[in-house]
C-alpha cells in the first residue's frame, strides 16, 4: 500500500514561511537565538566582534575580556520615555542583555578597544604575537 | 542577567524588490501616539544621517536608509546576522500636517515626529456656567 505521508513537508514549507517572515531565511545555518547577535572577523592582528546595538551610548556598554579569553558583552537598553504614551506598535526590544564570546584567539585584554558608531558596536581585539600568523622564511637550500 | 531575553535578532527581510544587491531589510519600529502627535522610532543600525531618506507621500511615509559597507578586507569568522540597506513603508490614517513632519536620527535610532493636524487634535470645550 504505497502510504504518503506529506506531513513533513506541509511542516517544512511552514518552517521556511516563518524563517522568512522572521528573516532567518537567508541561508544562515546557524540561527541566532543569543542577543545580541554578532559578527565576529579578523585580520592579521586584530579579532573584531561586531554587533547591532542602536539606542545606546559607548558607556552604557559593559565589556570584560577574561583570563580564559571569553568576551562578555552587557548593557541595558532603555526604553524612550518610559513606555507612559499611547502605543500602537512594539517592534523593538528593550531590557538587560548579556553574552559571552569565546574568542578564537588569544588576545591582549588590556589593549581592547571599542568604538560606537550609528548603533554599531565594533570591538577590537589585537591578538597576542603568539597568535598571530608568521612568515616564515623559507631558505633556498 | 539577561532574565527576559530579547529575542528579536534580526530584521525582517523587505518583500519589496531591491535594486541593488545587497540584502533588504525592514527595520523594526515603535509607534507611539501623544495628543498632538505621533511618533516613530526605528532601529537603523549602520545608517548615518546622509545615507537617509524620509519622504511623506499620498499618505504614506517611506523611510529608507542605505548603509554602507563596512569591513572589507576582513575575514569573516563567524557571521550571525546580514548587513544591508533598509526600507519600510507605512500608511499613516490619521491626519497629520505634513508640512511640520520632523526627524532625527542618534546612534542608529531614527525618531520621526508627524505632528497631528488641527482638526484631529482633541479639543477641550470650554464650559460656561450659565
Amino acid at each position: 500500500m504505497a502510504f504518503q505521508l506529506t506531513w513533513p513537508r506541509e511542516l517544512n514549507r511552514l518552517q521556511t514561511e516563518l524563517d522568512q517572515l522572521f528573516g532567518r531565511g537567508n541561508g544562515s545555518s546557524s540561527r541566532p537565538q543569543a542577543y545580541p547577535a554578532i559578527n565576529l572577523l579578523e585580520d592579521d592582528d586584530n579579532l573584531y566582534v561586531e554587533s547591532e546595538i542602536p539606542g545606546m551610548e559607548l558607556d552604557e556598554f559593559e565589556l570584560f575580556v577574561n583570563a580564559e579569553n571569553q568576551l562578555t558583552l552587557q548593557g541595558e537598553r532603555k526604553q524612550p520615555n518610559g513606555g507612559t504614551t499611547k502605543r500602537h506598535r512594539e517592534e523593538r526590544a528593550f531590557g538587560r542583555f548579556s553574552r559571552m564570546i569565546a574568542l578564537p584567539a588569544l588576545v591582549d585584554g588590556d589593549a581592547t578597544t571599542a568604538d560606537y558608531v550609528a548603533g554599531v558596536l565594533k570591538i577590537t581585539l589585537p591578538k597576542k604575537p603568539e597568535a598571530k600568523p608568521r612568515r616564515i622564511q623559507v631558505a633556498a637550500g | 542577567m539577561a532574565e527576559n531575553t530579547l529575542t528579536q535578532t534580526a530584521p525582517a527581510r523587505s518583500s519589496a524588490e531591491p535594486t541593488r544587491q545587497s540584502p533588504l531589510f525592514q527595520p523594526r519600529f515603535d509607534i507611539t501616539e501623544s495628543e498632538n502627535e505621533l511618533t516613530l522610532y526605528g532601529d537603523l543600525p549602520g545608517v548615518s544621517q546622509d545615507d537617509l531618506v524620509v519622504r511623506y507621500e499620498n499618505e504614506h511615509l517611506i523611510i529608507s536608509g542605505r548603509v554602507a559597507d563596512r569591513n572589507q578586507g576582513l575575514q569573516v569568522l563567524r557571521q550571525e546576522y546580514g548587513v544591508g540597506d533598509f526600507q519600510r513603508t507605512f500608511t499613516i490614517g490619521e491626519a497629520i500636517d505634513p508640512e511640520a513632519i520632523s526627524a532625527e536620527v542618534h546612534n542608529g535610532v531614527l525618531v520621526v515626529h508627524l505632528p497631528k493636524a488641527e482638526a484631529a487634535k482633541p479639543k477641550r470645550i470650554a464650559v460656561k456656567a450659565v
